[in-house]
């Protein structure tokens, strides 16, 4: 018997050929994010890491079989004597970063997203949350930033960690928001959970705002505009300064206020900016629209009466297609082309 | 460590006497409430005396002092044997038993690490402890402070998958710090626990994962206490398993033969006949 969910997997499908006859793109697990014309910077969380340990004997740092891909290696590299290996077990690094913590440490704990919000989630809301732990969670491959479909892209994690009690949740748009958070972090109280932009990290923040330093729990106005406001977080902050020079351009001026706490969230800030001069106000992230950013916002403007005309720009409420990191950005609108186009739409 | 030092364990009181008065508080706190999880906490008393009479170092009037071996509730519905101990171990004042299962009672039905002084973690979802545990001892190697940890689990959760990723974890890190305890009451929600999800055979089991284990009678109190004294003498670089094969309802003839079951039901009138008989077999 075939199930009709099913039923796709026996339809032949055309993949598309190059001029030369190959085909066209590859799927790619280890794809660095579309980010033309940015420095970037070699892991940064792995060195922002070794260097608050360096100032805080608590620190320790732990992973299950990812050290390498969640650049915790830099890390294990530096201070061997300080990192725990515990193998492809998360609720075991998950459990064990509780104890840890429960001894007086500082645990980073990495695994992927998926693994970390799925797999490990009741170590987290009970050894963790409920105890009021400073364990860090840092993980790699949020939302869309793999082709590997469903089994690797998170896209519901903040929704998951946003109804944990306690959590303090991350989403870095680059290079500079990581270097914070991680400092910001070993400064900080109770539990955390990041998500986490690896290997090569673009620096996009300090290009349009060379002074923008990240504060924990504080949204940040990049770029201001008349006629839209785009209020993201993650990745989708560089889209939305990218896809502003373009509208620039048409005529459209698109002020950007980026949010990169997503709990707890900045409510003072969006309600004030949200609020002023009567524009569109558009939220983005690299996250299904059931439960993100998109839905804190909306709640927040709603409870306390500011009702601008609101959209939501984010991930379909479906399982991702599997396939090569750009076209499946443009299939599903993380594009700044896309962007673009849709801000337009709205206007 | 002198004898002044461990008052509980060199007071003139027998192990036979404290694991009586477990039992006996533990039924007082049931009769409260007319209901807990009686059968455990009869069947886990005497591993429970031992662990708190015998083997463990603790400052009753510091339960947070950095020295003690710290002592793990994985299963957070045994909390009533663990009140009863704690209160016998004098960590937890007697005159809160009537307290048991209140509201605003620091000893909430199951445990929880935020309302009791000498409890550890919050237990209760099963799997868990034995992972934290790790993590603790993780955490007392690099301190270099020579305390051990002890993780009471049950034979319930052995099957969780959660348990057998801690067994490996602790083994890899050659954990000696570390004690697990498994109640093997053969009891769980749905009925006999070998029929459940079977985890036998369980010896071999933990010895195939690395660990150093013994099995021993849970209710015949001087093998408890040479099992407990063992597992902290051994030499090699390896985590310490016991397993106490325990009798439900131990100490209380007329609900030890009553059909066993996870939640043992005692009708209103039985709590006072059951505190009667256990009077009847009190040890000096």
């Amino acid at each position: 018997m075939t199930l009709a969910s099913m039923a796709r997997k026996h339809e032949p499908r055309t993949v598309k050929l190059d001029p030369d006859g190959k085909p066209a793109r590859t799927s790619a697990m280890i794809a660095s994010l579309d980010a033309e014309g940015y420095d970037t910077v070699a892991a940064p969380f792995g060195h922002a890491l070794v260097a608050a340990a360096r100032e805080d004997e608590r620190i320790v740092g732990l992973s299950a079989d990812l050290a390498k891909y969640t650049d915790l290696h830099v890390f294990a590299q530096a201070m061997p004597e300080r990192f725990y290996q515990m193998g492809m077990a998360e609720a075991l690094l998950m459990s064990a970063a509780a104890g840890l913590a429960r001894e007086g440490f500082m645990p980073f704990a990495t695994t992927y997203a998926v693994f970390a919000s799925r797999r490990a989630y009741d170590f987290i809301a009970m050894q963790i949350a409920e105890e009021n732990l400073p364990v860090r969670i840092i993980c790699a491959l949020p939302g869309l930033t793999t082709g590997y479909g469903p089994s690797h892209q998170a896209t519901e994690d903040l929704a998951i960690f946003r109804g944990l009690p306690n959590m303090t949740i991350v989403d870095p748009c680059c290079a500079d928001d990581v270097a914070g958070m991680v400092a910001a972090m070993a400064a900080h109280d109770g539990p955390a959970y990041a998500r986490l932009p690896r290997g090569r990290v673009p620096k996009v923040l300090t290009r349009w705002k060379p002074d923008y330093r990240f504060e924990l729990g504080r949204a940040q106005l990049i770029r201001d505009g008349r006629d839209a406001l785009v209020i993201a977080t993650g990745f989708m902050t560089m889209r939305a300064l990218d896809a502003a020079e373009r509208l620039a351009a048409d005529g459209v001026d698109m002020g950007v206020l980026h949010v990169p706490t997503i709990k707890p969230l900045d409510v003072a800030t969006i309600l004030a900016e949200a609020g002023r001069g009567g524009r569109l106000v558009v939220t983005a992230e690299n996250h299904t629209v059931v439960g993100g950013l998109g839905e804190a916002v909306a709640a927040a403007l709603l409870t306390n009466g500011v009702a601008p005309t609101f959209r939501m720009i984010g991930l379909p409420d479906e399982f991702l297609e599997a396939g090569a990191l750009p076209t499946l950005h443009d299939m599903y609108g993380l594009t700044v082309e896309k962007f673009a186009e849709r801000i337009k739409g709205w206007l | 460590m002198t004898a002044h030092d461990r008052p509980h364990a060199t007071a003139n009181v027998s192990l036979a006497r404290r694991a009586w008065n477990i039992r006996r508080t533990a039924l007082r706190m049931g009769a409260v409430q007319g209901q807990g999880y009686i059968g455990q906490a009869l069947g886990i008393a005497d591993v429970l005396a031992a662990a708190y009479f015998h083997a463990l170092e603790y400052r009753p009037e510091d339960p947070e002092w950095e020295g003690r071996d710290r002592f793990l509730l994985s299963i957070g519905h045994y909390a009533i044997a663990l009140y009863a101990a704690l209160m016998e171990a004098g960590i937890l004042p007697e005159e809160e038993l009537d307290t048991y299962g209140m509201d605003d009672s620091r000893m909430p039905m199951s445990g929880m690490a935020s309302y009791t002084p000498g409890m550890e973690i919050t237990g209760g979802s099963l799997g868990h402890g034995l992972g934290v545990a790790v993590g603790m001892a993780l955490g007392l190697k690099r301190k270099k402070n020579p305390a051990f940890v002890y993780n009471l689990m049950s034979d319930g959760e052995l099957g969780e998958g959660s348990t057998w990723e801690a067994a490996m974890g602790a083994a890899h890190h050659r954990l000696d710090n570390l004690v697990c305890l498994i109640d093997f009451n053969n009891q769980q929600a749905d009925g006999p626990s070998t029929e459940m999800l079977c985890a036998e055979p369980l010896k071999e089991k933990w010895e195939a994962f690395g660990w150093r284990c013994q099995r021993v009678d849970g209710n015949d109190l001087p093998a408890v206490a040479a099992a407990l004294d063992a597992a902290r003498a051994a030499t090699e670089p390896k985590p310490r398993a016991i397993i106490f094969d325990t009798r439900m309802c131990k100490g209380v003839p007329f609900l030890e033969d009553r059909e066993i079951m996870h939640f043992v039901r005692v009708e209103a009138d039985e709590w006072a006949k059951a505190l009667a008989v256990l009077e009847e077999g009190r040890p000096e």
